[in-house]
């Protein structure tokens, strides 16, 4: 991700002070506790491996930048 | 039937008022495109208004009434905000990134209000991927608060917020993912429910913190949200976060007294901090409800002060993972000028984001990076789980919790964005429920220096009725709610 020259001291300036910002977490005492990722506690929902939904490549691609016979181009990656 | 009349009226009111033949859905959709065109284009509310389908939709709606039909939400009009994909529309959660994005279907949120009946006016401003607390870091400009014209009606769900309290639409949709519902509510003075993490799904919600993130409903009445959120929440197969509870009844059991209820006050919250006038109002709310037969129990919520570090530790970790999906391949912004395919991928990035995007997925990649991870998001999540356990220990006591919304009413455009703390810090009392996944409310509870201020009600897991009722009886004693801003009277 580009980040202009101009733009740095103001990225460095407001990074450094969301950093000292969040660093106030380290003095809590968390010793026995159990991390949180998920607010229900709960775990992943699985299913049954089926299709449920046609391909739609065309109307997909609607939105694509460059495509060529249904693939999307990028800049070439092998000399 | 007078155009002011119309503009005014709850969603339940314009339903009884379409029942009577007082007016038609096209009547009533006319009147509100030539609002948001006219008077409400200064306020930028909008990044898309749909008229033409509008339209369309209405006369259907009107075809169907004629014929004895009805649905829940029959030729209402809506807004979305611009973060849920619809179908054939520009979906642009406000970034230059997703300028040009047409998804290929509904999100789950729409396809349900669509099915109800309601009829969608436009899609609204929003700060750019839902990041942002004052609706500036959208790409398409900053949202005005129709109270006053400098300043912001908060964030991210600015858009939605102001075209209900412009009366431009009588409700919209937004999410809430800090206080992204709740806090511009209560900036704009309106009523704003984040319902309980996986009560509405998430599906077709662009992501920014996947276990954070939560659709809810913008109205000028507790009664309106109860009636929408019945619409658009419910199990979702397609959201693997989805809660497979049944939806209750909001509108029906909204005249539940509330004799009895305990409604726990925050000492935390009346800290340092807080506008003492701020202050006033909401503890002259709470003597409302005490009036009507409501205990009111002072608790305290321990750990709540972290919970703004710990939110923007875990909402930037997970912003990092899921923005990492924009690179100009598929769909979205693309840059022009490149060597290779890394310059390709850093140039897309670097200028298909705004300052506040690239600034959380920094922070994010480094508290998820080797070395950090332990210290930083393992930390972070298990502070959660110490404010997550105080509100369970508060439940035990209490039916739901009651404080003020924001520390203060709106604040000038441009006055917070060069501190990006003390931004974050706006949210600090309405990050702690996004973290411990429970549903919370705010309504209008009073002026302070000409500008609304929020009572935030905060409910146990699925107690969204609780809410509701303690809302609509307050809203049964009070008149904040029917407030409208001079300007768009």
């Amino acid at each position: 991700m580009d980040i202009q020259d101009s733009e740095i001291k103001d990225v460095v300036d407001k990074l450094s002070r969301i950093v000292e910002f969040v660093d106030q977490l380290q003095a809590v005492s968390t010793e026995g506790t159990e991390p949180m990722a998920h607010p229900l506690e709960q775990g992943q929902r699985l299913r049954i491996d089926k299709v449920t939904e046609d391909n739609q490549r065309e109307k997909i691609q609607l939105n694509a930048n460059e495509t060529n016979n249904g693939m999307y181009l990028v800049p070439k990656v092998i000399d | 039937m007078i155009i002011k009349e119309i503009q005014n009226m709850t969603l339940c009111a314009l339903k009884q008022g379409m029942k009577d033949k007082d007016f038609t859905s096209l009547e009533i959709t006319e009147v509100l495109l030539s609002r948001i065109n006219g008077l409400g284009a200064t306020l930028n509310a909008f990044i898309t208004v749909t008229a033409e389908q509008a339209i369309k939709e209405a006369k259907d709606a009107d075809k169907l009434i004629a014929t004895g039909k009805d649905k829940p939400l029959l030729g209402l009009p809506i807004a979305h905000k611009d973060l849920f994909c619809t179908d054939g529309v520009l979906t642009s959660c406000a970034s230059k990134m997703l300028h040009n994005f047409i998804p290929p279907y509904d999100a789950s949120v729409v396809k349900n209000l669509k099915a109800s009946g309601a009829i969608m006016l436009g899609k609204t401003n929003m700060d750019e991927f839902a990041m942002g607390s004052s609706n500036e870091t959208s790409y398409y400009g900053p949202v005005k608060n129709p109270w006053n014209l400098d300043l912001s009606p908060g964030g991210s769900s600015g858009g939605s917020a102001t075209a209900v309290a412009a009366c431009l639409v009588p409700a919209a949709t937004g999410t809430d993912t800090g206080g992204s519902i709740r806090q511009p509510a209560a900036l704009t003075g309106i009523t704003g429910i984040k319902p309980t993490y996986g009560r509405v799904s998430r599906f077709g919600m662009i992501a920014f913190a996947s276990s954070l993130d939560q659709g809810g409903v913008f109205t000028r009445s507790v009664e309106d949200a109860a009636l929408l959120l019945g619409e658009m929440a419910g199990f979702d197969e397609n959201d693997s976060t989805s809660v497979d509870v049944p939806v209750p009844d909001y509108l029906g059991g909204i005249n539940q007294p509330v004799k009895g209820l305990k409604i726990g006050l925050v000492r935390q919250h009346f800290d340092a901090g807080l506008d003492d006038d701020n202050a006033i109002a909401v503890k002259e709310a709470l003597d409302v409800l005490k009036d009507q037969g409501a205990v009111i129990i002072d608790i305290d919520l321990p750990n709540i002060e972290l919970s703004v570090p710990t939110y923007y530790v875990v909402a930037s970790a997970e912003c990092s993972s899921n923005l990492s999906r924009y690179d100009g391949v598929r769909f979205g912004y693309r840059a022009e000028n490149y060597k290779d395919l890394n310059e390709f991928y850093c140039k897309t990035r670097g200028e298909g984001f705004g300052a506040e995007v690239k600034r959380r997925i920094m922070t994010g990649t480094y508290v998820l990076s080797a070395g950090y991870y332990d210290a930083y998001y393992l930390k972070a999540q298990k502070v959660r789980q110490l404010i997550s356990q105080d509100f369970k220990k508060a439940f035990e006591k209490v039916d739901l919790i009651a404080g003020p919304t924001t520390p203060s009413p709106a604040f000038s455009l441009g006055a917070k964005m060069d501190d990006p703390i003390e931004m974050y810090l706006n949210d600090i009392y309405t990050i702690g429920a996004n973290l411990a996944g429970l549903p919370g409310m705010s309504i209008p509870c009073g002026f302070v220096n000409g500008l609304p201020v929020g009572l935030q009600l905060v409910g146990k897991h699925f107690g969204e009725e609780s809410l509701l009722q303690c809302g609509h009886h307050y809203q049964q004693a009070t008149d904040w709610h029917l407030q409208i801003p001079e300007q768009f009277k």
